[in-house]
């Protein structure tokens, strides 16, 4: 795409000896749509804060255009930031929420100046009409566009978002990830997205950042992270997947359950323990004498579009999504094409992710975002 | 926390602006407390000495009495108080505000001079023997009694008691009582097992702030008990400006209050722990 | 909370009321009696409103109490706004300290915060070389003032988004740009409920200037005690009269302007 603009250089941060970010490198290109993704506590907020110049990194640098810039203060940085739950002034009204950053421009701009851009950004978060509201009396969904326009009208070359989408309904979420991506576009800025919502990562992003433990896990364009993860923790975090051991047997065959597939990996040693991805959507069911394994249904759950059922397999039960109907306790076959399976090194993350075993009809983000939604008001310093 | 700029501005910081306040509490807080204790525990030539402390065996009876009036008013302004926050904290928002601007504006009336009505309203000639005597009821002797230092505390210090107490309860969430109510709980299990725990750091609050200006008080004794009968007020009073002049025993007794006071609230606060920012006041 | 309450509560509540206004009424009624007795009434008449206006005494000591109340509370205030926001940056241990020491005069009895003032002054006499008057009975007033301010501003810190001071740096403020423009006025109404607070505190305070004024100045709280030794005139009432009604029309005025903005 177009040339760095961002390089965070061996970046750590410990608060009080606990390491939250640990030696990270990170280099974002001009005008992309950047998401840090990961579970809470994983370093992404901490990443972001980094960038915005509210906060200082214990040790490691952060270059803007190629100058190193970790002392500069945030109101001297060309960047700006939405920020979790939009942080208003509720002492202003949405015209001079907007106006701050303009009136604090030196030189000053004139009266005119300042309500014309004003009223141009109110234009582009469709929110015209509403500039003498008080901020207060606003829908959440209102103010995520206040929060936008109030940071995007001093015309920063990034915008930082900090899980901006995560306080509004399911709905309106959709809603505000095309609105974002249209935002982004029209504006021609880089975005720098922060988000537990690994489907919102894929709808929008051109670069995915997985994170967890405050490290970097994977880089990626979002089809590279969903098709190749590096890991265990990205297969499993990024949609859903049947994690099993396998044996890399030699290059474009690996044994699961002992049973050889064909796969399209390379590169492994002979004989190397790894980690298989399956993808639920990647399993056809076949007749029982065609199927490559063996299984007995357990559960099934309708989806609208698809089943969601769990065939046991040994003991380990799978994932698949299928359209076709099979009742809870017959005996199926699968097939798998080459492409359908993944091969992964060995990581700390195996053996922890990819078993259906206790596997509950409710989708883990959706508990996730209301658990975030209350911890988030209890928080203090 | 906010750590940008060098290691000047960091020492300089948001911080700073606490420095004068430290200083002047240091000047005018703290110090004032080292000389209660200096005073308390030294002779007149300046030599250390527990006699203060001794002597202030001859008044076992003012802290008996002080102590004694003390608790049953702050138990009289719990008994009136209580219901009146409670049944104010159901009230229409409009009718709680009303009624919130009522109980706090007797306050800007010079309490001195309220107090000195009710002399006028409980005098042997005053108002409200001349009311009974107009229906035919044989007129009170309540002046110049504890009950009327009593009610005097009580009409004093009731609001501190409605106040806070009515402060928790208002902010109990409806539905917890609905969820108690939904489990099965009768009105007055409701009562007794929600909304009386829940507001025990609005009572305690409430009782410190009766009971600690009710046993130190020194105007309403003088007033409406006529001065026979002194209590702890009047005693460190008289140390300091009155006919009995000694600062010395004037600062163990002060000493001794203040320490109870501390103990007092260490108590409550472990009390309604869990309750952080109602407790101190 | 659950229902409503029911006619017998309310009627507590309303003789709770009448208890709590009854000398109020006592007062204000025998501000207008013709003569000076206390208990009997003996006509309507404006004579001790007259009399007030010209007996200086009484008007010096309203005048001195005016004068430290709003001395007292504007540097209480400014003060204690000042010394919420620097406790907010503090590490939680140092602020829980200093808190507790914010927190000794709220606690003590007033007597005891008042004898204890008493001591310092007095004891400092022996080095410098000063008089108790209106310095001292300024000093009280300041250090009792405080912590309700800084009661009244803190947990209006607390409320405020984590990211308000951060949005506003990243707006293009300094540190203190920031505070200026975005902490102060979002904290603004626990500054100016402090400041009230203080007011009141102050103006209502007796047991506290009565031992830290010395005899050169007097508040109209001294003077009503020294009076009700010998006897109170009535035109101690009057004053308080004007007092009560002036601050009865400013709340109404409060309520009045603020109903259209509450109720949108």
């Amino acid at each position: 795409m177009s040339k760095e603009l961002i390089r965070l250089r061996g970046c750590t941060m410990a608060f009080d000896g606990d390491v939250v970010l640990n030696n990270i490198d990170l280099n974002i290109r001009d005008k992309e749509f950047l998401t840090l993704l990961g579970p809470s506590g994983c370093g992404k907020t901490t990443t972001l804060r980094i960038i915005g110049g509210f906060t200082v990194p214990t040790s490691g640098d952060v270059f803007f255009d190629g100058v190193r810039i970790n002392d500069l203060p945030p109101h001297k940085r060309n960047v700006n930031t939405v920020f979790q739950k939009y942080a208003l002034f509720t002492h202003l009204d949405v015209f001079e929420n907007i106006a701050f950053g303009l009136r604090q421009m030196r030189p000053k701009l004139t009266k005119d100046e300042i309500s014309r851009r004003v009223f141009e950004m109110l234009e582009i978060v469709s929110l015209r009409g509403f500039e003498n509201r008080d901020v207060s009396r606003l829908s959440g969904g209102q103010q995520q566009r206040v929060a936008i326009a109030r940071a995007l009208v001093p015309r920063p070359r990034v915008l930082l978002l900090d899980e901006p989408l995560g306080a509004l309904d399911l709905r309106l979420r959709k809603d505000m990830q095309n609105e974002l991506k249209r935002i982004q576009q029209a504006m021609d800025i880089t975005f720098i997205y922060v988000t537990h919502d690994q489907e919102e990562a894929l709808a929008m992003s051109d670069s995915v950042v997985v994170m967890d433990g405050g490290e970097i896990l994977q880089i990626g364009r979002p089809e590279d992270i969903y098709n190749e993860p590096e890991n265990a923790f990205v297969a499993d975090f990024i949609g859903e997947s049947n994690i099993v051991d396998g044996v890399m047997i030699s290059d474009g065959t690996v044994e699961i359950f002992g049973r050889r597939f064909e796969c399209l990996d390379r590169g492994f040693s002979p004989s190397e323990p790894v980690d298989v991805v399956i993808r639920p959507e990647d399993v056809d069911i076949v007749p029982l004498r065609d199927g490559m394994l063996t299984g007995t249904v357990t559960n099934i759950i309708f989806k609208g579009v698809h089943y969601d059922i769990i065939v046991d397999f040994k003991g380990f039960k799978w994932l698949i999504q299928t359209t076709d109907m099979s009742p809870v306790g017959g005996r199926i076959g699968i097939k798998i094409d080459p492409d359908g399976i993944h091969v992964m090194p060995k990581s700390r993350y195996s053996g922890m992710f990819g078993d259906y075993s206790s596997y509950s009809a409710e989708y883990d983000e959706i508990s996730d975002v209301a658990a975030e939604a209350e911890t988030g008001d209890a928080r203090e310093e | 926390m906010s750590n940008n700029g060098g290691a000047a501005k960091r020492f300089f910081g948001p911080r700073a602006f606490a420095a004068p306040y430290v200083v002047w509490m240091a000047a005018f807080v703290v110090a004032p407390v080292v000389f209660v204790v200096i005073y308390a525990f030294t002779s007149g030539d300046g030599t250390f000495t527990a006699e203060n402390f001794l002597e202030m065996g001859r008044f076992v009876s003012v802290f008996a009495r002080s102590f004694w009036l003390a608790l049953v008013s702050t138990v009289i302004c719990l008994a009136l108080g209580y219901p009146a926050a409670y049944i104010l904290a159901r009230e229409s928002r409009r009718v709680r505000r009303a009624v919130i601007v009522l109980i706090m504006l007797p306050m800007w009336m010079n309490f001195l001079l309220r107090t000195f009505a009710w002399m006028s309203i409980l005098e042997r000639n005053g108002l409200l023997n001349r009311l009974l005597g107009a229906i035919g009821i044989p007129p009170l002797d309540i002046i110049y009694t504890p009950a009327a230092v009593i009610l005097g505390m009580v009409y004093n210090f009731l609001p501190f008691m409605i106040l806070p107490i009515y402060s928790v309860i208002v902010k109990i969430d409806r539905s917890l009582v609905e969820a108690a109510a939904d489990l099965g709980a009768t009105p007055r299990a409701v009562f007794t097992r929600v909304i009386a725990p829940l507001s025990l750091p609005g009572v305690l609050s409430g009782v410190t702030m009766v009971f600690v200006p009710a046993v130190s008080t020194f105007v309403i004794s003088k007033l409406l008990g006529g001065g026979k009968e002194i209590l702890l007020g009047d005693l460190i009073e008289m140390q300091f400006r009155g006919t009995a002049y000694n600062p010395r025993l004037g600062s163990a007794i002060a000493l001794v209050m203040m320490v109870v006071v501390i103990v007092f609230m260490y108590f409550m606060n472990k009390f309604g722990e869990g309750e952080e920012g109602v407790s101190v006041l | 909370m659950i229902s409503k309450p029911s006619v017998r509560g309310r009627l507590c509540t309303a003789l709770i009321m009448v208890f709590l206004y009854a000398p109020i009424f006592v007062l204000i009624a025998f501000s207008f009696n013709a003569s000076n007795s206390r208990a009997v009434w003996s006509g309507f008449s404006l004579r001790w409103y007259r009399e007030l206006f010209g007996d200086r005494y009484i008007l010096n000591s309203f005048y001195t109490t005016i004068a430290v109340s709003v001395t007292a509370a504007a540097a209480a205030t400014a003060a204690g706004a000042a010394s919420a926001i620097g406790l907010h940056y503090m590490r939680r241990s140092w602020r829980t300290s200093l808190l507790f020491i914010n927190n000794i005069p709220l606690i003590n009895a007033d007597i005891v915060t008042g004898v204890a003032m008493c001591l310092l002054f007095v004891s400092l006499k022996a080095f410098i070389d000063f008089e108790l008057g209106f310095g001292t009975l300024l000093i009280a007033h300041i250090t009792f003032n405080i912590p309700y301010v800084i009661l009244s501003v803190t947990p209006k810190l607390y409320g405020l988004d984590a990211n308000m001071m951060d949005a506003a740096r990243d707006l293009g403020c300094t540190f203190f740009g920031a505070i200026r423009r975005v902490m102060l006025p979002e904290i603004m109404p626990g500054i100016v409920n402090g400041a009230i607070i203080a007011f009141t505190m102050s103006i209502d305070d007796f047991v506290i200037s009565y031992f830290t004024a010395g005899s050169r100045s007097e508040t109209l709280s001294m003077t009503i005690y020294a009076m009700t030794r010998k006897r109170i005139s009535p035109e101690i009432n009057a004053l308080s009269t004007l007092l009560f009604i002036s601050v009865l029309a400013l709340l109404v005025v409060i309520n009045i302007r603020q109903k259209p903005a509450a109720e949108q």
